[in-house]
């Protein structure tokens, strides 16, 4: 029996478009919440290489040294298995034999977001230093406290600078969510595999997915760039 | 329009918005500021002058903590402003009293300062609303209100960086002004306008002074601070080296150094 090309990636009985849907949805969910912790981390490295205190900077350095020397898929690794060792450990010690691993999901998305988390924290950081020392300083002036300063002033202008260098980084975490496949995360690359096996159409499901990546790296790229310019639409100094 | 602000007391001398006494600030080695005194009354309108590097910048930066002294007492709207040791200099021991002090003490800079990411009305309705806590819409009349102030009213919705310098200036001149500010700060206001437009906003600031606002003003404007001043300080080297009426300062005879620099600054320009 040999279905149609078209057929095979549609939403028909015998389609894979409904599995390779899902789990696109599973990728962006994923690139999504990697970006997000990468966005938490990323503040706080930026916080502690900031600092005055010369532990907390070398802190922040050692963070962003290893995970952005690391090869990624080694820090998924790692992070897969140091985890479902450290979880079996505690398992036993509260006394429940056998074997456990954590959600490969929550494994992969946290493995992504650190290392995610380190390349923003370099964004944000040099961000931060091209913020005019007059507009903080304005801001003290008229009586402003820390958190009023930090979310009236500095984050939405440390963002406008670093809104191009995270488009960047957004695209790059979505390509990576693929490395969760190796993890047996049933994500887009994980299921065109299997389908690609099952019908032995390589190419097509592996072009298909391709395509798929490129479909979401370019709209929420043209999102992106959309809040890149309503928020220099000020720009000119 | 702005309510004048209270006459002095009839009897005796008005009572005093920001005492300065044994001002001192060090940056390493370099000595900046080396005992200043100063005593700034309701209604006064005290120009600072001195030559580049005399400290007269950090002087005012201390008034409203931007910069923290090394040493001295400083009083501010009857409140003593509490520091506490650090190293061999001093820090502010309680933010709270000094944010509080600060949003009634304006400042304008050399630079303008406007946010660049708010227009502005925004600009103008930052402080009220989110130091003061007060309602966007009666903040947002005497927002509009502090820009007609200064003619500003028409660029409401432009940014910053859509202005002129002197526009820019006289819209921080409205932020400052919307806090209704016991004192007004200005540290070399027109020194990065071009020539042309130094004018228009030296016009704001005499027609504040005319208010009997309370004003300190670092400037090189001398015609300026001869005319609208009520007293002059002269800083040099970190010490105020002069002072007294305008009047009394500019007849000459006074303090050699004073005449030295002003006639050095006549002779420029
Ligand atoms: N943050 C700082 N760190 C080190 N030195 C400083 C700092 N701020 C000011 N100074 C030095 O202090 C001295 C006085 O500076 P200040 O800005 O108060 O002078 P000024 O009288 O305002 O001069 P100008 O007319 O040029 O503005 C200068 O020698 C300056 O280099
Ligand atoms: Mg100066």
């Amino acid at each position: 029996m040999k279905a149609s090309s078209l057929a095979l990636v549609g939403f028909g009985v015998d389609g894979w478009g409904r599995l390779l849907l899902m789990a696109a949805g599973l990728t962006l969910a994923a690139a999504l919440c990697s970006f997000a912790i990468g966005a938490m981390l990323g503040t706080a490295g930026a916080v502690l290489k900031l600092s005055s205190v010369a532990t907390l900077r070398w802190i922040g350095t050692f963070y962003t040294t290893v995970f952005r020397g690391i090869p990624e898929i080694l820090v998924v690794y790692l992070f897969y298995f140091g985890g479902s060792l450290a979880l079996t450990h505690l398992m036993h010690l509260a006394g429940f034999p056998g074997f456990f691993s954590l959600p490969s999901f929550v494994i992969g998305v946290l493995a992504i977001g650190l290392v995610s988390g380190a390349y923003q924290t370099e964004t944000y950081r040099s961000a931060y230093l091209r913020l005019e020392r007059g507009q903080v300083e304005a801001g003290l002036a008229c009586g402003m406290g820390r958190v009023v300063l930090l979310w009236r002033i500095i984050a939405p202008q440390t963002l406008r600078f670093a809104l191009p260098a995270l488009g960047n980084i957004w695209q790059s975490v979505l390509k990576e969510t693929a490395l969760l496949s190796i993890i047996g995360l049933v994500e887009l690359l994980r299921q065109s595999t299997i389908a690609a096996g099952a019908t032995r159409q390589p190419l097509l499901f592996y072009g298909t997915a391709a395509c798929v990546y490129l479909v979401m790296g370019q709209v929420t790229g043209i999102g992106i760039r959309s809040v890149e310019r309503h928020l220099s639409r000020y720009r000119g100094r | 329009m702005q309510p004048a602000q209270s006459p002095p007391m009839p009897s005796g001398p008005a009572p005093s918005v920001i005492t300065a006494q044994k001002l001192t600030k060090r940056y390493g080695a370099l000595e900046v500021l080396r005992g200043v005194d100063l005593e700034a009354h309701e209604g006064e309108v005290i120009s600072i002058l001195g030559a580049s590097g005399s400290g007269k910048s950090t002087f005012l930066r201390c008034l409203n903590l931007l910069e923290v002294p090394t040493s001295g007492d400083l009083t501010v709207l009857g409140e003593r402003v509490r520091f506490r040791p650090k190293g061999d200099g001093l820090r502010i021991a309680d933010h709270g009293q000094v944010n509080r002090l600060r949003s009634q003490v304006g400042m304008v800079f050399q630079n303008f300062c406007l946010w660049s990411h708010r227009t502005v009305l925004q600009n103008v309705m930052e402080a009220p609303i989110h130091v003061q806590g007060r309602n966007r819409h009666e903040v947002r009349d005497e927002a509009e209100a502090a820009l007609a102030r200064v003619g500003m009213a028409d660029r409401a919705g432009y940014y910053p960086s859509q202005l002129s310098g002197g526009q820019q200036q006289r819209v921080a001149i409205a932020r400052a002004i919307v806090m209704q500010p016991r004192v007004l700060l200005f540290d070399e206001p027109t020194s990065a306008l071009d020539p042309e437009l130094v004018g228009e906003v030296l016009k704001v600031m005499h027609d504040l002074a005319a208010e009997g606002r309370t004003m300190l003003i670092v400037t090189h404007e001398m015609a300026f601070a001869r005319d609208v001043s009520s007293r002059i300080v002269f800083l040099e080297q970190g010490r105020v080296r002069a002072q007294g009426t305008p009047q009394a300062l500019f007849r000459g005879g006074m303090d050699e150094r004073f005449d030295q620099f002003v006639s050095h600054f006549m002779r420029q320009g």
